[in-house]
């Protein structure tokens, strides 16, 4: 057998990919991250409101709104998955919140005791009652995430179905437990609420700070944990991923429910920017959370995505709405356009990667 | 891996049956370190269900087998592994979507404590992965995604995976159906380096020039039984043919 032996390893004929054609030059995050910035060069322009403060301040809100649980979904994506119950997710924790936030701070209701000075027995802890309703909420999206990742990971059941069925039945308990009517945040705790989910902090909004953090954290863990890898590896190839190993079951699981995690907070902090949790609230924004995230880049394929792209898809749609509010433009048109751009923004990546 | 004399495995009377579907019956045979050992047969001729067995994708309805002289039982592929079996799959199961180094340490990733978190050692892992790539000498950079890979390339990162187990049996899996002519070499040369380094190969093949290019000895296997075990310099393409169709009933 005579197979040429060079020694040590050299790369005389593999060429090492250049720098502007990896990384996030060359994904589609990076070219919706050039066409944000050329839209907000154009917005300067265009309207001389765009820059100011108020405007900014309102931009930063407005995406943060959806931004969170678009990461969520992102995990979801990238191994391949998809979750359209978020939006239901949304109304439904923000509604449990608000019920358990009022019901803790009646006095006489059946799950509390009255302390001596007539108030519940909780209020007299500053914040108990927030925390504990804040937990409450997310703690049914926990055991929705289980439910989903549960059909689909151990029951085999197809994402989109699963979802679907879960987008129904979220959104009928919301309407079950409020008798249709919605809740709202009381009690000694509402104001703190309010505080923290539409206040701000030196001006900079408080649902951006949580999108910032949590942003973060995402990317560590996509691609400095072990389980990010699996994620990863699950969206490529799941196979491969069960033959070396990985805990695919435990790993699709976890996905599912940091997913309606994810939007469970973001529908509480939606709530005490409305004031409150109305049983059609966050209706069909599954639909713009994926959106968001398709146009950040992550590919439904799987395998694909990533926190960076997840704020840059929110960020360009609210630019988008934002800027056609500013130049008077008919507002009927910025579903149309959101259209456009989910599909532009694809195209231009497949165009590119045929290139290449 | 005392003497060379020593199996590293050893089946006997091994068969397997699906209800009444006899698909294995009665195959005996044994491969020592560093020896390649090519499997051949056609469709059907039982090839798939032995190295699934030997995998421990199923278990055997009748027979021993044997690992390192001792007998083992496999539930689980994860048991045969942890012996130190390691199986090359044809569609080299690696996710395209991550790096060369990435796709070696795929499930068993080497990790830092910071803390309470313990985190992905990219370095670490990236000098190990290269090291392997460098003892197969083959031109892989760990950073590289497979995606942009070629078929040899491919081949030295699934190969690279077993070497990070120190398997010391690896069974590949048609490695060289897909890939161009050049590939093969660089492939049939990836087996070479697993013998040097005293590791069992058995290689499932459909092509015989690359059988005889690389196997010591060759196993012929129809109808679910073993009809040939020759060293490979006692046969020929043209006998092995034979026994494969069934033209000759056994040599």
């Amino acid at each position: 057998m005579s197979v040429p032996m060079e020694n040590p390893i050299s790369f005389t004929n593999v060429g090492r990919t250049k720098w502007w054609h990896r990384g996030i030059f060359a994904s589609q995050t990076g070219y919706v991250l050039l066409a944000l910035v050329v839209l907000m060069i154009v917005m300067r322009f265009a309207s001389p409101y765009f820059f100011t403060e108020g405007n900014m301040q309102n931009v930063a809100k407005n995406f943060s709104f959806i931004a969170i649980a678009t990461l969520g979904i992102t995990f979801v994506i990238i191994t391949g998955g998809i979750d359209l119950s978020v939006g239901s997710m949304m109304c439904f924790s923000a509604m449990i919140t608000s019920m358990v936030m009022v019901e803790l701070s009646a006095p006489g209701s059946s799950f509390v005791h009255l302390a001596a000075d007539g108030k519940t027995a909780v209020a007299n802890v500053p914040g108990l009652i927030l925390l504990i309703s804040v937990l409450a909420g997310l703690f049914v999206a926990f055991i929705v995430g289980m439910i989903n990742g549960f059909c689909i990971a151990v029951l085999g059941l197809s994402p989109f179905v699963t979802t679907l069925g879960m987008l129904s039945i979220v959104r009928g308990l919301a309407y079950v437990v409020s008798n249709g009517r919605g809740s709202f945040p009381g009690g000694p705790d509402a104001d703190l609420f309010y505080a923290l989910t539409s206040g701000d902090v030196l001006g900079v909004p408080a649902p951006f700070i949580y999108l910032v953090i949590l942003a973060v954290v995402m990317a560590v863990v996509l691609h400095h944990t072990s389980f990010g890898r699996h994620v990863f590896a699950l969206g490529g190839n799941e196979k491969a991923a069960e033959l070396t190993g990985i805990p695919v079951v435990r790993v699709k699981i976890e996905v599912y429910v940091i997913c309606a995690l994810a939007a469970g907070l973001q529908g509480i902090i939606i709530s005490g920017w409305l004031g409150s949790a109305p049983a059609n609230m966050a209706t069909s924004y599954e639909l713009n959370v994926i959106a968001a995230a398709v146009i950040g880049g992550a590919n439904l394929a799987g395998g694909l995505g990533g926190p960076l792209g997840a704020i840059v898809g929110c960020v360009l749609l609210e630019v988008i709405r934002n800027g056609l509010v500013l130049a008077q433009v008919n507002s009927y048109w910025q579903q149309t356009l959101v259209g456009v751009i989910i599909i532009l923004a694809v195209l231009v990546d497949r165009i590119r990667s045929r290139m290449t | 891996m005392t003497s060379a004399a020593t199996p590293v495995l050893e089946l006997s009377g091994i068969g397997k049956e699906f209800g009444a579907i006899r698909a294995l019956h009665d195959v005996d045979l044994h491969v020592r370190p560093g020896e390649v050992v090519g499997l051949m047969g056609d469709n059907g001729a039982g090839k798939s269900t032995l190295v699934k067995i030997i995998a421990g994708n199923f278990r055997p309805t009748h027979g021993e087998i044997r690992f390192d002289g001792n007998a083992v039982h496999f539930y689980r592929p994860i048991d045969a592994r942890a012996v130190g079996i390691e199986v090359v799959y044809q569609d080299l199961a690696l996710a395209d979507n991550l790096t060369a180094a990435a796709n070696v340490f795929l499930g068993r990733e080497l990790k830092r404590k910071f803390g309470p978190v313990a985190l992905l050692d990219h370095k670490a892992m990236a000098s190990r992965a290269l090291e392997l790539f460098g003892e197969l000498r083959s031109e892989t950079r760990p950073h590289d995604l497979v995606k942009q890979m070629s078929g040899g390339q491919r081949q030295a990162v699934a190969i690279a995976r077993t070497r990070l187990s120190n398997a010391k049996l690896v069974m590949m899996d048609e490695p060289t159906a897909a890939i161009s002519v050049r590939q093969v070499e660089q492939v049939l040369g990836l087996i070479h380096r697993l013998k040097e380094q005293g590791v069992a190969v058995m290689l499932i093949s459909h092509r015989m020039p690359d059988v005889f290019a690389v196997c010591d000895r060759v196993i012929v296997m129809r109808r679910g039984e073993k009809r040939a075990d020759k060293p490979i310099h006692e046969t020929s393409p043209e006998e092995v043919t034979a026994l494969i169709t069934g033209a000759k009933e056994a040599a």
